[in-house]
């Protein structure tokens, strides 16, 4: 008799759904995947909803809404593995604009009837509620490293991980540098690889949307915007708030160069 | 090799499109200097139309521009981006695949399909790199049989630098701006009253072969020694220094010293100094799997000593603050290096400093570095980096 296969869960909090549509988006390796684990609950591609517990569970989304707190600790019971996947759910996304502001400002502005509207007031990523296997940065995740995690986790090997700035992509795709050749303020020195350095390829500037590498020294970059392109302090922090927003180092970053709050 | 009291070869610019023509013709995919969609790059090329007409470089340390020269210069600039080094030492090389199979993993090599390369356009620094990179992976106790094969049928047009830039520091280090060694052919180019022409000399017996079947004539004294003009004139414009005298027992002498948090401040530890480096080789091997766990792969990853991983051992990275890790690159650069491979591992092509992202200088950090300095209170960095090691 086969061995039972080991299950799989993909888990939404809030997001757009597009890490979610990039796992559908395997096509090559989708087959495979459905051969090696048994998708046991992805309500976004099937109907059938096992119950869990699950091996591996992939977990999309910020923690947002007062329902969340106690289905995010829900999810971590029933998963021997948690992958938090994508922006949203490794730092808040960029819903978590709010948390630099009052929600409700917002919430007046979108809805009629703002208080039938129960929102947490900080967007969160999942690790800050309960503790998490991996983190696959990136907005979304390139397909490569998701299939990457599962196979490793499937056969016991560690976790393929890319903490380091995408300017080692770049410079191993042969791209030339834009923020030096070019003047471009490109984020890739603090930024994490995993995309393959895709839009410095294509001559656009890094903007940040795999978060924070390792060790980011995200004030002398600024520094250099500041000096030699001549950012003004709003650029930087529409620059360092935007996917990775409330990353600890991109949110210290944009809010050292915030006006301070006027006085009286 | 010494080329002895050979005269050099005097080519006009036909007949150097007929080089070029002669060395495609032996069979060689010619690499060269070329612009595709405004970025300088190497690529193959199929000859002189390709190359950057006209083209000159504005370096500074974090800046780098393409400016019109005015003329026709094919070779008007010193070094851009790209260096010589992924042609023998590809970023990311396949090294196996496995399979799984009944008694388990049947190892596949992958199949060896390279070409002969010709590189035009060697900068006497990059040939100095070669050399660095040959001492580690043809003459070291572990030969790399990828480089062994690319390098020993390698073609090298080299070419003098007659225009160095702004970051440039070959001459304090000996390495230019006139090739000495390592290359088939060296060329000159000459914009003079009498027109666009190259002084050809050969360094190596296929060099010679390769110009003997050119129609050029043998060049005049006064036309060697208008090249030999220019090429001294090069050397006194160079945009940078480093005095090497007393280098290694200086860093040694310097290793808690003030600077190197100063330099942390600005250090992003995005490793592109080592990325765009000729010589730095440092990489990481890395295996994959697929889902179904019955295929593997094995890579050869071009890597930095700028990540946190670099200098991972049981139980935490040795090197876990920029400091440390900006601290490690230099002093191997410029100081362990001579003591492990017997060289100094910078060639002075300036690289490092136009393509820093933040404009770090390897030569203006030395120079402070060696400022002595008066012993006092450790820095905040330095702390850091002790609280770091005790909680490794």
């Amino acid at each position: 008799m086969p061995k039972k296969k080991p299950t799989l869960a993909v888990w939404k909090f809030t997001s757009c759904d597009g890490c979610q549509l990039s796992l559908l988006y395997l096509e090559d390796e989708l087959l495979e995947l459905a051969d090696c684990l048994d998708i046991a609950y992805f309500p976004e591609a099937s109907r059938r909803l096992l119950p869990g517990p699950y091996d591996i569970s992939l977990v999309e989304g910020s923690v947002s809404l007062p329902e969340h707190l106690e289905q995010v600790r829900r999810v971590r019971r029933r998963s021997r593995v948690l992958i938090a996947f994508g922006t949203c759910a490794t730092s808040g996304g960029i819903q978590a604009l709010r948390n630099f502001t009052a929600v409700e400002d917002y919430a007046r502005l979108v809805y009629e009837r703002p208080e039938l509207i129960p929102v947490l007031a900080e967007s969160t990523p999942i690790s800050q509620h309960v503790p998490v296997d991996l983190e696959l940065q990136g907005c979304p995740p390139h397909r490569g490293q998701v299939v990457a995690a599962v196979a490793a986790f499937l056969h016991g090997a560690p976790p393929p991980r890319t903490p380091a700035s995408v300017c080692l992509e770049c410079k191993r795709s042969g791209h030339i540098c834009v923020l030096v050749s070019r003047g471009l303020p490109c984020l890739g020195p603090v930024t994490q690889a995993g995309c393959g350095a895709l839009c410095p390829g294509w001559h656009r500037p890094c903007y940040g949307c795999f978060g924070p590498k390792e060790t980011p020294k995200t004030s002398s970059l600024a520094r250099w915007f500041t000096e030699r392109l001549g950012a003004r302090e709003a650029e930087l922090v529409r620059a360092f708030r935007l996917f990775y927003a409330n990353a600890p180092a991109f949110r210290l970053e944009s809010q050292a160069h915030e006006e301070p709050p006027r006085q009286g | 090799m010494a080329t002895g009291p050979e005269p050099s070869l005097r080519l006009t610019l036909e007949e150097f499109a007929a080089f070029l023509a002669d060395v495609r013709r032996l069979g060689f995919t010619l690499l060269g200097p070329t612009l595709v969609q405004g970025d300088f790059v190497h690529r193959e090329i199929a000859g002189v139309a390709d190359l950057p007409r006209g083209v000159g470089m504005v370096q500074e340390a974090g800046t780098f521009r393409l400016v019109p020269r005015g003329d026709e210069a094919l070779f008007g600039y010193p070094v851009g981006q790209p260096s010589w080094k992924p042609v023998f030492f590809p970023p990311e090389r396949l090294l196996w695949t496995g399979r799984r199979t009944g008694r388990g993993w049947e190892i596949r090599l992958p199949p060896e399909d390279r070409e002969p390369v010709a590189l035009l356009g060697v900068r006497p620094c990059d040939l100095a790199a070669l050399e660095v990179l040959d001492r580690i992976f043809l003459h070291g106790p572990y030969v790399d049989p990828y480089y062994q094969a690319q390098r020993n049928t390698a073609l090298v047009v080299a070419v003098n630098c007659t225009v160095p830039g702004g970051t440039c520091f070959c001459a304090s280090l000996g390495t230019g701006p006139r090739a000495a060694a390592g290359f088939d052919v060296a060329l000159t180019e000459m914009l003079t009253g009498d027109g666009h022409w190259f002084l050809a000399e050969a360094g190596s017996d296929r060099g010679r072969r390769l110009l003997s079947e050119l129609p050029g004539r043998p060049a005049r004294p006064e036309e060697e020694a208008a090249a030999s003009q220019a090429l001294a004139q090069a050397a006194g414009h160079m945009g940078r220094s480093l005095k090497t005298a007393g280098l290694k027992e200086d860093l040694y002498a310097r290793y808690e010293h003030r600077h190197w948090a100063e330099v942390a401040a600005r250090c992003l530890t995005c490793g592109n100094c080592a990325m765009v480096c000729p010589t730095c080789f440092c990489h990481l091997v890395e295996d994959s799997l697929n889902l179904t766990g019955d295929r593997a792969e094995r890579r050869r990853i071009q890597d930095v000593c700028f990540t946190v991983a670099h200098s991972y051992i049981h139980g935490g990275s040795v090197r876990s603050t920029p400091r440390a890790r900006y601290r490690q690159w230099l002093t191997h650069k410029l100081a362990t290096w001579q003591d492990q491979f017997g060289c100094l591992d910078c060639v002075g092509c300036g690289r490092c400093i136009t393509w820093c992202p933040v404009g770090i200088d390897l030569t203006a950090e030395v120079t402070a570095l060696r400022v002595p300095e008066t012993p006092g209170p450790a820095g905040p960095e330095e702390r850091h980096d002790q609280a770091g090691a005790s909680a490794g």
